[in-house]
């Protein structure tokens, strides 16, 4: 409904046409549905959370076993709130309560990479399908990766001493009622919505102009079937641009549409996403380079292997 | 009072610091107001998302920049 209601207003009311009101048509429509759809999952995710907190998550995981805790931490990894600042808070305090590290591992991988903003951009441009495969796999790389970080001995690659507590954790949670609780995360919401609408902005301007001026086999050309190192490319780019992943969605989109394979497109998404080299610079204070290595590799595989994947699948 | 705000120096909590100063002017109250960065101190008080707010050696919020209002609240609690 509300494509053809731009549409209507571009080549209709506003009489435009060409390649100037592809473009047009496209940066509407593709930009307010955007907002719009972050504005609900993210609001939906913060409302969740309001129930769980990592000090709960902590809590929760504290002398289960190793399945259930790398399970449960890339679970809880898809609803907690992180930000890759509390990364040594998190993995001090995880080491405190005897959680193992390869389970730490696991959380730290699937909290960043199931983000909140990723999922709602996908579930709005791609549906719910490629939005629950996506989701599927990034906590299979966060149970598999942890898993092996953790068989690897991970243990002593921790620069410091922490010393473990005995006592059982409390779980520490705020009871609020359901009207506050909306209105928390609605609060949060709009700050994360701040921060990122004109990422969203450029991202979609970016992709228009691409949708209305490039041709389609132009990019199909290098990131479609032809190229089989696709997707190992897309993971490289994706590395350092750490904190644009909402203006990335968008790109991703048209990208798709003009012949980018989609498991390119997710696996570059997920490399913005999972693998920041700001958390590694923060992680070096307290792991060796080796570790963070590791934890890059199996990551960056991980994703490499889900590229390949969907774009053998789909 | 005394009221101290964990973390390691991450923007967050640098916000919720200057939150706190502004919440204690409000509330009028006379507080003692502390930056913990050390960060085996953080984890004596058992936090693992910050910024964390500790209000006379309670823990009162983690992991969220709340807001002046907020802060009063907890302030006069």
């Amino acid at each position: 409904m509300w494509y053809e209601l731009t549409k209507e207003f571009i080549y209709g009311i506003v009489g435009l046409e060409g390649k100037l009101a592809d473009a047009l048509h496209f940066f509407i429509y593709d930009t307010v549905k955007i907002w719009f759809l972050l504005l609900t999952i993210i609001f939906a995710v913060s409302f969740l959370r309001t129930w769980v907190n990592t000090e709960y998550v902590r809590a929760h995981l504290q002398g289960k076993s190793a399945l259930y805790g790398h399970v449960g931490a890339s679970l809880f990894g898809i609803i907690t709130p992180f930000c890759s600042c509390s990364a040594i808070p998190l993995f001090l305090g995880f080491i405190q309560a005897r959680i193992p590290v390869g389970v730490t591992f696991s959380y730290l991988i699937s909290a960043p990479m199931n983000n909140e903003i990723a999922i709602a951009m996908l579930f709005g441009l791609f549906g719910w399908k490629v939005t629950a495969i996506y989701i599927g796999f990034g906590l299979m790389v966060a149970i598999i990766g942890g898993y092996f970080i953790g068989k690897m001995g991970a243990e002593k690659e921790i620069l410091l001493d922490v010393k473990p507590i005995d006592s059982e954790l409390e779980a520490g949670l705020v009871s609020l009622t359901v009207k506050e609780r909306a209105k928390e995360a609605w609060g949060y919401t709009l700050d994360i919505f701040k921060k990122i609408y004109l990422y969203v902005l450029l991202g979609v301007g970016v992709g228009a102009w691409i949708h209305g001026y490039i041709p389609t086999d132009f990019i199909a050309r290098y990131t479609g079937e032809g190229n089989p190192f696709a997707v190992i490319i897309a993971v490289m780019m994706g590395i350092p641009m750490y904190s644009n992943a909402a203006g990335v969605m968008p790109l991703v989109e048209v990208l798709t549409g003009k012949g980018m394979l989609l498991g390119t497109a997710l696996s570059f998404m997920m490399a913005v996403t999972a693998l920041s080299l700001p958390e590694a610079l923060i992680l070096k204070k307290i792991i060796s380079i080796r570790l963070i290595g590791l934890f890059f590799a199996i990551v960056g595989s991980g994703i490499i292997i889900i590229g390949y994947l969907f774009n053998t699948i789909l | 009072m005394k009221i101290e705000v964990l973390g390691t120096g991450c923007a967050k909590c640098v916000a919720l610091e200057k939150v706190v100063k502004e919440a204690v002017a409000k509330s009028g109250k006379f507080a003692q107001i502390e930056k913990v960065d050390d960060i085996m101190k953080i984890m004596e008080y058992q936090v693992v998302s910050t910024p964390g707010l500790v209000i006379d050696g309670k823990v009162v919020s983690t992991g969220k920049l709340l807001s002046v209002d907020e802060v009063v609240a907890l302030i006069n609690g």
